[in-house]
């Protein structure tokens, strides 16, 4: 396969994000946000056609919606999956979601309520938590974000703890934690998980032209090595085309401040 | 014979102070918006509102009506963060129960169940917890012993949801992609009063039309005619939501004296004058359902 040195940052990461769908059998890919999106679109179109996929409103596709107005693209129905269902789905644990949380702590515990000052009086309030809560305890989870920085990995624990993490302290005895499953963190410096020594995160791989030490001094939290730590793989000509295919208006563009290159220009 | 249609101001007068109130819909999506602009008209005030947030919320909030707010979520979709749910919540301004997706549900369909409670795993190990003292674990009696966390029912003086069709037995069809969970909402209340985009005299329905009735008539205490009545939310798939004015509303936040230049355009009038301000019934009817 021909080596490709043209994609930019955003289209590195979509691959990235589709790797955590990697292996995870006939479950519901849920990419929520452009990036994470395109990541699960990739995953069915290329590793993982088993995976289930919704066209972000009610309706189960059998081939992932391109993104925007699509002319006279007709979506493929396969089934029905009203939130009813989704809910019915996280329960079950058939799903494995890719959200963007304001916060994340070296735990894997993420927050997207609300951020500073007092619980009944915050600096910033954000979503609510949402569904973070019963998909965190139910079922696979992965995060994407976008802007890699000490304010979104805390020191310390994240400010409202929306979605659960390997925190034992936060376990009361008696309470199921092998539902859980936190897999991968795709940010705009690396891939992160939670496979070090007592779950504590790791460094999976480092985006093109990144240091682990910039990571490092970019999280609040002390990061471990991954043992084969590598680059992140760059995208195949395959993988960019069918991503282009898919994001036809290019709203991948748009994610990333500037939308960077995939390979960052030596300083 | 039975007719159970009422006028949004007639629903509004029988609304009172600190009622509990579950709004029905989910984000900017298909919310009885001409009811709840009768409510930010009225004098109420002191309400527990129980809701999938959207606007409605924000407005509520903006209008000094919510003392608390029962939700899992505030936001505007295409534009994420509800603005006067933020600058309520920022203000210290709310009592809240934050709750879960899923739990939210729970707490509804015990309601309708006339239960206590319902057991999940969600919630458990986050601060949902830490700040809803009231919420508690309990044991299974079998031999898994596993703990869960029992959500309490989520009780409703009253539910207010918008349907595309109703009769006027109080017969309802929601033909939009997701009912969501207005069934439950409809369930969980003493009294459910619905607005319709079609109000017709009795239903004479095929099988196929009648399976997108998704609550009974026994549930609904009255019906409210009122075409456009989701506006500035959608109400699939007659049409979708009004971006140009969830965007005008959202910048409104922004500005000083911003609330009150919105309810004097867009509250202190008729709901036929509300239309003409937005373009007419007709433009309404026209906006497209939004492309994800």
């Amino acid at each position: 396969m021909s080596q490709n040195t043209e994609f930019t940052l955003a289209e590195l990461m979509i691959v990235a994000a589709s790797e955590a769908w990697r292996d995870n059998g006939e479950v519901l890919a849920s990419g929520i946000g452009v990036i994470p999106r395109l990541g699960a679109s990739l995953a069915k179109l290329t590793h993982s056609p088993e995976l289930l996929m919704t066209d972000s409103e009610a309706y189960l596709v059998s081939e992932p919606i391109p993104l925007g107005p699509r002319g006279d693209y007709v979506p493929k129905f396969e089934g029905y999956m009203g939130f009813d269902r989704v809910f019915e789905c996280v329960w079950g644990g058939k799903r494995h979601a890719m959200i963007g949380p304001t916060q994340i702590d070296r735990w894997g515990q993420t927050n997207l309520s609300c951020v500073g000052g007092d619980y009944s009086k915050p600096k910033s309030a954000i979503l609510g938590v949402r569904g973070l809560p019963g998909n965190s305890i139910n079922h696979i989870n992965s995060f994407f974000v976008p802007a890699h920085n000490s304010r979104t990995f805390v020191a310390g624990e994240v400010d409202m703890v929306s979605g659960v993490g390997f925190k034992d302290e936060r376990w009361e005895k008696g309470v199921r934690r092998d539902l859980m499953d936190i897999r991968r963190i795709v940010t705009n410096l690396c891939v992160l998980d939670f496979e070090g020594p007592a779950r504590a995160c790791r460094v999976r791989s480092l985006h093109p032209g990144v240091s682990f030490e910039e990571v490092q001094e970019s999280t609040g939290f002390p990061l471990l090595k991954a043992d084969n730590l590598g680059e992140t793989v760059h995208p195949t000509a395959e993988q960019l085309e069918i991503i282009r295919r898919l994001d036809p208006h290019n709203a991948r563009g748009a994610q990333l401040k500037g939308n960077p290159p995939g390979i960052r220009a030596a300083a | 014979m039975l007719n159970k249609q009422l006028t949004a101001a007639e629903v509004v007068a029988r609304l009172r102070d600190g009622m509990t109130i579950g709004i029905g819909g989910w984000g900017p999506r298909r919310k009885p918006m001409a009811i709840v602009r009768e409510i930010l008209r009225s004098n109420l005030k002191d309400l527990t509102i129980v809701a999938y947030g959207g606007p409605e919320v924000g407005m509520l909030c903006a209008a000094g009506k919510v003392k608390k707010l029962i939700f899992g979520f505030a936001t505007m979709d295409a534009i994420p963060l509800e603005p006067y749910y933020r600058k309520a919540r920022e203000a210290g301004l709310l009592e809240l129960m934050e709750l879960d997706e899923g739990m939210f549900e729970w707490g509804l369909r015990a309601a309708g169940m006339r239960l206590p409670f319902l057991p999940t795993r969600c919630g458990l190990a986050t601060d949902v917890v830490k700040y809803n003292p009231e919420l508690k674990t309990i044991q299974s009696p079998y031999a898994d012993g596993e703990v869960l966390l029992a959500m309490p029912a989520l009780k409703l003086d009253v539910a207010l949801v918008h349907v595309n069709a109703a009769d006027r037995l109080g017969n309802t069809l929601i033909t939009s992609p997701d009912p969501f969970f207005d069934n439950l909402f409809a369930r969980a209340a003493d009294a459910c009063y619905v607005s319709a985009e079609r109000v017709e005299e009795k239903f004479a329905l095929t099988g196929d039309q009648a399976r997108f009735n998704t609550f009974e008539r026994y549930l609904v205490t009255g019906v409210v005619h009122a075409p456009g009545g989701a506006h500035p939310t959608s109400c699939g798939p007659e049409y979708g939501w009004d971006l140009g004015h969830l965007k005008k509303y959202n910048a409104s936040a922004a500005e000083e004296g911003g609330w009150e230049a919105y309810t004097k355009e867009f509250v202190a009038c008729t709901e036929a004058e509300y239309q003409a301000r937005n373009g007419g019934l007709e433009a309404i009817g026209k906006l497209p359902m939004p492309i994800f």
